[in-house]
């Protein structure tokens, strides 16, 4: 139970000291900070709100969990966003041109996604076992090579087309191949059924890490590479299969938007899930429900940020408010960290060893 | 190309060193033009563009190279760079240019301070220091963008009203004619005066600003007690501890200067690029300065260097309206790839010349094989060339040895 | 005139005495060699005299004034200089740079390179140092880098020169070049302390040695006054008191478990660390392994478990295991319990139970095929808990929460389930309480009896030599002697591992 609450207390901590340091940028800016905070809940809880945060939800879970995975064995897939977006753009590419028999199409688009992100981590993995270079490094530049492959792929002499709108993109994709979603009680639009599958990764999630010899070698790493070394593991190979992991959960990351609600892949699509899953990854602790909640209060301040602008102050303070829930719950989780390891000594000093 | 190489390894001095390296880049230059077919490759606006671009990239890698040679992993630059553009374009709109400056310094600091507390203070992971600085950076030059710009006369709730310019040198007597010289199209010596023509046109005083920041860098940190402390505390801390250097204060210093350099890098594309501060404006080159920086060895000269190159990649994407500039871009990357092929053949490491021999002859054949090629070639190329210098030439990298391990004083390991 | 007189020197821990009532009284000018073994309180007089910490009782006099220090700064201020065992150099900068770092000569403002290196290349003329000052660090043997840490203390005036274990690191020919560095130094007036535990080297440069047991100096002698040999000094070192090594039967069946041969494995600066080992272990024999730490024993145990890259052959239970990795080799039926627990045999933030789990992932009772089977792990792990008397509040507690004693019977415990064939044992009783040393010896005799082979590796004599069925003794890599247990006692044992005897049988 202690075990509980010690886990919990960084993050709370971290949530209340960004809505404190939120609340002293609305009181100098004029706004009542009280007044604000139940408009955006009340903003929120509308079935049309709710289903946008369950929608952003679903995305943010998936790159925060691929992000988790690299976490877990201390392995930093900053690629994220370089992994989905290729995988996305490829996935529409192929959901936009062929048309499948039944679900086929899901199925195929599904695992063609996986396959590129984590064919794209795959090359970080291999630069990083066989070469020793940074997986940070390698993944900051992969996401901008991905842009360029990006842009290529969609140029209108190559692959892409022009939409409606006169942007360049990949063609609508067929209803066949669309990922059918469920509505909410009277809410105007559905929310993604791919939250499903957000679910069912979840468990898998819990599953492989703490239910299978895969998953405590990946955590024996993690916590430990030389008692893992000594457990018989072998490193290099984890972390490619970690790595290749994180980029097919990666390239999960755009399919709810795609096959949800945008149906095609324009040169517009957001490209910056793959940092809001580190700060999620972060926030939840890399555990499974963790991350659903820190997924869900992301997307909750996301959403309800839409009503700021209302009330004269600008939405962008929730990117504030975001970037300080990082920072102060990286600084409680260290801050604990050592009070726990001061206490340990304490304790093992009046033992006598 | 071999008798270049073989200056290089002989014992002659610096100056002449780098004389043969700077005459065997002309005269490649010179060929691929020829060869390519691209007088623009080295024209005037090309250099003078290139110039312009290279300018808050180096700023951006010298800001990274302050913090990691004090052993701060900083991947927060991007979000540095925001506030300095923010910083320039609120003072600067206001009060003229050199306000905008001081904005931008002001704004570095804060964000320098900011992870320099995450990061020496309470230890934390430098990447994910870094990550949040970025979120933070956006969100903060965002949210005040919208407040001081909004009911600004010719302003917006992304955009500043404009910024007056600071002064620009031309010498229309040395560029004009060098300009005529390089349309002739002589081997060498067209590329010289192309380049000598670019760098004398519309030259912002605070790219000579910024140039003198890279000298002053090489100094401090090579030459002074100063730097040789700093570079110590990034190198091995406890040893720097056992001699007396104050180790956290040496690294707040590393990495608050890293925040004002990255800042002035944003300051300049606020001022000098374009004259507002615009959201957006930044696009990425605080993660561009990292990949000069360590394509630059860690080092002033090789990040600016770095910078120098990308730059003119990126020049030639925007100038190049039929895609032979591409054409060339590839062949050079070629070329260069050959010369490291070459050199890995002396050092007997076979592997790397056939990775690096596989990738020229790739290329090589795409040249050969086209007449134009996609600007998205220019987006790649220079991610693509820092990769292979990590994968390939990683042995002669030497970034500091204690490059993004928390100190925590007394705690050894 | 005495360069450094330490008087009635205390120092406690928690729960352990470090120091008590040390005496010590250094001649300036003289090579001055304190011995002991691991653990005799060595390291903590010399972090006290540095400066590093602070003693609770007793006073230090330098050069005839009492000096009372807070941090090392204070005694380089009066002419202390430490070259620690672990260097402290910065790879990437060259010798002057390391050298000059904190205290570097200036000229309008930037370093002046041309007057260190003038001051530097005067420092090692004259005390015979020669190194190259313009030498990437990085690029330097390990003999000059030591140099290059001598050097740097010199830099800043030092005339008591500390060297902590300074030939532990060194090969041979490396120490005499050290030997004669020292003499130079000596010439010159300089006082070095000498840290070692190596007697025959003590033997060849000190002038006076004084000898720390338990913590106590026990005896000061003078080479200059009195004729000093290894054997008195190992006395004094391990001390008089004999321990009779239990009688038994013998356990020691024909099968052959592991057979060793050839054994040699190559550091990355390409000095061997092990060469050309070969021995067997039979089911029901215990092999020890005698030797002063820093001999081979640590990579032997690695290249044995496949975590170490070895030429050789291994073959377990008639199986040749010498290209198995260390997965398959534990499959095959190797327990193993590594010197450093808590870095090679426990994740310290993971639950206990887990830590069961860990170097058994592919064994019953912890998995089935791919999948673990946490429940079958939580029952034996209680099993192991009361068996073993783990004192524990139960085995959801993160590993780090027990004392390193229980920690090690819960590995000894772990380790003997599922019917090993062979154990490979690192110190297995280091750092843990009587009671719990005891209780894994009787776990480990008990084993024995039922078939185990044990390879032992301890610095403790007496276990040794009370465990063992047949006892080789190990130094620079190579194996220099082989002992009866049943007649080798602890002072022939601890001259043969520190070369002072050929043989000790």
């Amino acid at each position: 139970m202690f075990k509980r609450i010690d886990t919990l207390i960084a993050p709370l901590v971290a949530v209340a000291f960004s809505v404190l340091f939120g609340s002293i940028i609305l009181l100098v800016f004029g706004a009542n900070p009280i007044e604000t905070f139940i408009r955006m809940i009340d903003y929120a809880s509308t079935p049309r709100s709710m289903t946008l945060i369950l929608n952003s939800a679903t995305t943010y879970y998936f790159s925060a969990v691929a992000v988790a995975i690299g976490f877990k064995m201390n392995l930093f897939n900053i690629g994220v966003n370089g992994q989905y977006r290729l995988a996305t753009a490829v996935a529409a590419l192929v959901a936009g041109y062929i048309t499948f028999p039944g679900y086929l199409g899901i199925v195929v688009i599904i695992a063609i996604s996986m396959l590129v992100g984590a064919a794209w981590a795959g090359i970080a993995a291999w630069l990083k076992v066989a070469r020793g270079v940074s997986e940070v490094i390698s993944t900051i530049m992969l996401n901008f090579i991905a842009i360029g492959l990006i842009a290529y792929l969609m140029a209108p002499t190559v692959l892409g087309v022009k939409t409606a709108e006169n942007v360049i993109g990949t063609p609508i994709i067929p209803a066949g191949n669309r990922f059918p979603g469920v509505s909410l009680p009277t809410a105007p639009i559905p929310v993604y059924g791919m939250i499903f599958l957000a679910v069912a990764l979840g468990f898998g999630y819990w599953y492989l890490l703490n239910r299978t010899r895969f998953g405590f070698d990946l955590r024996a790493v993690g916590m430990s590479p030389s008692a893992a070394v000594a457990s018989g593991v072998n490193v290099k190979r984890m972390t490619v299969y970690a790595m290749l992991l994180s980029g097919a959960v990666a390239g999960l990351v755009g399919l709810p938007l795609l096959l949800g609600a945008q149906y095609t892949f324009t040169v517009n699509f957001p490209g910056n899930y793959g940092f809001t899953g580190i700060a999620i990854a972060l926030l939840g602790r890399n555990h499974p429900v963790g991350i659903a909640f820190g997924a869900l209060l992301w997307a909750f301040l996301d959403v309800s940020a839409q009503i700021l602008d209302l009330t004269g102050v600008p939405r962008e303070i929730i990117v504030i408010m975001q970037g300080v829930i990082v920072l102060s719950v990286v600084i409680a989780y260290e801050v604990t960290r050592r009070v726990k390891v001061r206490r340990q000594q304490a304790a093992v000093g009046s033992a006598g060893q | 190309m071999t008798a270049v190489l073989s200056i290089l390894k002989s014992g002659a001095s610096r100056k002449v060193k780098f004389l043969a390296l700077f005459i065997a880049v002309l005269a490649t230059l010179s060929l691929v033009r020829m060869w390519a077919d691209v007088l623009d490759l080295t024209s005037r606006g090309t250099i003078s563009a290139a110039l312009g671009l290279a300018v808050p990239i180096g700023l951006a890698g010298l800001g990274g190279l302050w913090a990691e040679r004090a052993g701060v992993v900083n991947i927060g630059l991007e979000g540095m760079m925001i506030l300095g553009t923010f910083g320039a374009g609120w003072l600067g709109w206001q009060y003229g240019p050199w306000a905008g400056l001081l904005g931008a310094i002001l704004f570095g600091l804060l964000g320098g301070g900011i992870f320099a507390l995450a990061t020496v203070t309470f230890g934390v992971d430098q990447i994910i220091a870094g990550t949040a600085i970025n979120i933070l950076g956006l969100g903060f030059a965002q949210f005040f963008a919208k407040i001081a710009f909004s009911k600004a006369p010719g302003g917006g709730p992304t955009q500043s009203p404009s910024i007056s310019a600071l002064p620009t040198f031309t010498f229309d007597r040395l560029s004009d004619p060098l300009v005529s010289l390089h349309g002739k199209g002589y081997f060498i010596i067209s590329e010289l005066a192309g380049l000598i023509s670019g760098v004398f046109f519309r030259l912002s005083i605070l790219t000579v600003f910024s140039a003198g920041l890279f000298a002053a860098t090489a100094f401090i940190l090579w030459r002074t007690p100063f730097g040789l402390r700093l570079r110590s505390v990034g190198e091995n801390p406890h040893a720097a501890d056992s001699l007396g250097v104050n180790v956290y204060l040496y690294k707040y210093i590393g990495v608050l200067t890293s925040g004002v350099m990255a800042a002035l890098g944003g300051a300049f594309l606020a001022i000098a690029a374009s004259g507002v501060y615009r959201e957006g404006q930044t696009g990425g080159r605080g993660f561009i300065g990292l990949a000069t920086m360590i394509f630059g060895n860690w080092r002033p000269g090789g990040t600016a260097i770095g910078a120098g190159l990308f730059g003119y990649i990126d020049a030639l994407r925007l100038r190049d309206a039929n895609g032979t500039a591409m054409r060339a871009i590839v062949l050079l990357g070629a070329l260069a790839l050959i010369v490291l092929a070459i050199l890995a053949i002396r050092k007997k490491r076979y592997q790397v010349v056939f990775g690096l021999g596989i990738t020229a002859a790739v290329l090589i054949s795409w040249f050969l094989l086209t007449t134009a090629l996609p600007r998205e070639v220019a987006l790649v190329a220079p991610y693509l060339a820092t990769l292979l210098v990590l994968a390939f030439a990683s042995q002669r990298l030497r970034p500091p040895a204690a490059d993004g391990i928390p100190y925590r004083k007394g705690e050894s390991k | 005139m005495l360069a450094v007189e330490l008087q009635g020197i205390w120092k406690r821990f928690p729960g352990v005495i470090a120091n008590s009532n040390i005496n010590l009284k250094v001649e300036q000018g003289s090579v001055h060699a304190i011995v002991g073994e691991n653990g005799a309180g060595k390291s903590t007089l010399m972090k006290i005299l540095y400066g590093m910490q602070r003693a609770d009782e007793g006073t230090i006099s330098v050069n005839g004034k009492i000096v009372e220090f807070d941090s090392p700064s204070d005694s380089i201020e009066v002419g202390i200089g430490m070259v620690h065992q672990h260097f402290m150099l910065a790879d990437n900068f060259t010798v002057l740079e390391n050298v000059v770092l904190g205290s570097e000569p200036t000229k309008a403002g930037s370093i002046d390179f041309a007057a260190a290196k003038s001051r530097i290349s005067e420092i090692s003329d004259s005390y015979g140092l020669e190194i190259d000052a313009d030498a990437l660090v990085g690029d330097l043997g390990v003999g000059d880098r030591q140099r290059v840490e001598i050097l740097k203390v010199l830099y800043r005036g030092a005339r008591i020169l500390i060297l902590d274990e300074p030939t532990a690191v060194l090969v041979p020919h490396e120490v005499d070049e050290l030997f004669e560095a020292l003499r130079g130094l000596k010439s010159e007036g300089i006082t070095v302390i000498f840290i070692s535990h190596k007697l025959d080297e003590v033997l060849q440069i000190a002038d006076e040695i004084t000898v720390i047991r338990r913590g106590t100096t026990v005896a000061t002698l003078n080479q200059k006054t009195q004729t000093v040999t290894a054997e008195q000094l190992a006395e004094l070192m391990v001390g008089s008191e004999l321990p009779t090594p239990e009688t038994r039967g013998s356990t020691v069946t024909e099968q052959v478990v592991l057979l060793v041969s050839e054994l040699t494995s190559v550091n990355s600066d390409g000095k061997a660390e092990i060469s050309d080992l070969s021995f067997k272990i039979h089911a029901g024999e215990i092999l020890g392994i005698a030797g002063v730490e820093g001999n081979g024993q640590s990579e032997l145990v690695e290249a044995i478990m496949g975590t170490r890259a070895a030429t050789g052959s291994i073959w377990i239970n008639d199986q040749d295991a010498s290209k198995l990795g260390t997965r398959k080799r534990r499959e095959l039926g190797v327990a193993y319990i590594p010197e450093d627990r808590s870095r090679l045999a426990l994740l310290l933030d993971a639950p206990l139970w887990e830590n069961r789990i860990l170097g058994h992932q592919t064994q019953a009772p912890n998995a089935k095929g791919i999948r673990l089977t946490p429940k079958l792990t939580k029952m034996d792990t209680k099993r192991i808990i009361q068996e073993f008397d783990v004192r524990t509040p139960g085995i959801d507690v993160l590993a780090s929460a027990l004392s390193g004693g229980n920690q090690q019977k819960f590995i000894v415990g772990r380790e003997m389930s599922g019917n090993p064939i062979l154990l490979i044992a690192s110190h297995p009783t280091r750092g843990v309480d009587v009671g719990a040393q005891a209780a894994i010896w009787d776990e480990l005799r008990a084993a024995r009896e039922k078939g185990l082979a044990v390879l032992l590796i301890s610095a403790d004599l007496d276990e040794l030599i009370g465990m063992s069925d047949s006892i080789k003794v190990i130094l620079r890599g190579k194996f220099v002697a082989d002992a009866d247990p049943a007649t080798v006692t602890p002072q022939q044992l601890g001259n043969a591992m520190t070369g002072a005897l050929k043989a000790a049988n």
